[in-house]
């Protein structure tokens, strides 16, 4: 198989495109593209101050690669879970992004420990929770909270996450399986910022393969975690992967389809056709992010003890 | 020909294609990569019996 570009072995096939190209003409065709992906759901500006939430994999790590490339003013955030499991993950991740923040000196990285921080890492938490065997919501929520936080206190403009099109066609059809409106509503490239207190948020790899990422990340020479989170084994969104994998083998394109014709309905007002009311967001009394909650945010409302929780919300609606 | 994926080794006396090797190992040529004596190859590429292959599954989650 040859490059289109230049006749040279081809690198890599991306069937969904019908395009071979060599190693070199693949790294600029992954960064051409990330660019008009940036420019058509129009993500930010050229002179915006981005924070890249990075995990120490692969897509997070070349999400930051490519910017720095692009040449964005763009920094990290690495969020410290405290996962081991024997695995001493949180520790290996956060190599992986100290690394690359090491041959970056002009980007910031910012460490966040969870444990040290609030009192209590991951698995401590979801101990408490009774969550230990699953702890991704509890995960999810503090990323989310923490992530918001640092954009906001460090006054960028911008969070950008890693999601890829596999991450984002799994959560489409996680969601239309069990026709979760609200959720399918919020499934965008951009997220902005439309509430006191919230961080706009994007994703520029939103319409690459994870194979393509994959492809980028170790034709530039990155370095990142293999290993999954190991609470991550028999997950949900794996298996949705898998099967929308399955889809793709035997039609090539139908990831991309799947995911671009989702945005197009939704622009053309297929699933939103009444208007909703505004949320009733306002500032948690403990950490002044938005919230829904009476009193203290969901994410707050975990270092306290369920009786004090419990205490609160029997004297908020009293 | 040793070939490596995730934890598990293989070794292989014959050339095979890349497409074949994928398809000995029932593996989806989408959720993989493969990397031939530490370069990227294509479906296509003949895979000689004295080459190290790694195969780099590409799906995570969580």
């Amino acid at each position: 198989m040859r490059c289109r570009k230049c006749g040279e072995r081809a690198a890599i096939n991306l069937r969904q495109h019908r395009l071979a190209l060599c190693a070199e003409h693949y790294l600029a065709w992954f960064e051409e593209q990330t660019a008009r992906t940036i420019h058509k759901y129009r993500m930010f500006e050229p002179d915006a101050r981005i924070l890249v939430a990075v995990s120490g994999g692969k897509d997070s790590l070349a999400l930051w690669e490519v910017l720095l490339r692009l040449g964005y003013h763009a920094d990290g955030l690495y969020i410290d879970l405290g996962i081991d499991k024997g695995l001493h993950y949180s520790t290996h991740s956060g190599e992986k992004a100290a690394d690359f923040a090491a041959q970056h000196p002009t980007a910031h990285l910012h460490i966040i420990n969870i444990a040290e921080t609030y009192g209590e890492s991951i698995p401590q938490l979801a101990r408490r929770k009774r969550q230990h065997q699953r702890p991704c919501a509890l995960c999810g929520l503090i990323k989310r909270h923490e992530m918001n936080r640092i954009a906001l206190e460090s006054g960028y403009d911008v969070l950008a996450t890693g999601h890829n099109l596999d991450d984002e066609a799994a959560t489409l059809f996680g969601n239309t399986l069990h026709w979760q409106a609200s959720y399918l509503k919020r499934q965008a490239p951009v997220l902005p910022a439309d509430g006191e207190g919230l961080a706009r948020k994007v994703k520029p790899f939103c319409r690459f393969y994870e194979r393509d990422t994959a492809a980028y990340t170790l034709l530039r020479g990155i370095t990142y975690i293999y290993d999954e989170c190991p609470y991550a084994i028999g997950a949900t969104s794996i298996q949705h992967k898998l099967t929308l994998t399955q889809l793709e083998s035997r039609a090539p394109g139908t990831k991309l389809q799947f995911y671009v014709s989702f945005l197009k309905a939704k622009e053309e007002g297929l699933f939103c056709r009444e208007e909703m009311p505004p949320a009733d967001l306002h500032p948690c009394k403990e950490c002044g992010q938005p919230t829904l909650a009476p009193e203290r945010c969901a994410f707050c409302r975990l270092w306290y003890a369920e009786d004090q929780v419990e205490a609160e919300n029997l004297q908020s609606t009293s | 020909m040793q070939v490596i994926h995730r934890d598990a080794h293989w070794q292989f006396e014959e050339s095979l294609l890349v497409k074949q090797l994928l398809e000995r190992l029932e593996l989806l040529p989408e959720s993989v990569l493969v990397v031939c004596n530490g370069q990227l190859v294509t479906e296509d590429h003949r895979l000689q019996p004295d080459d190290a292959v790694n195969i780099v599954s590409v799906i995570s989650g969580g």
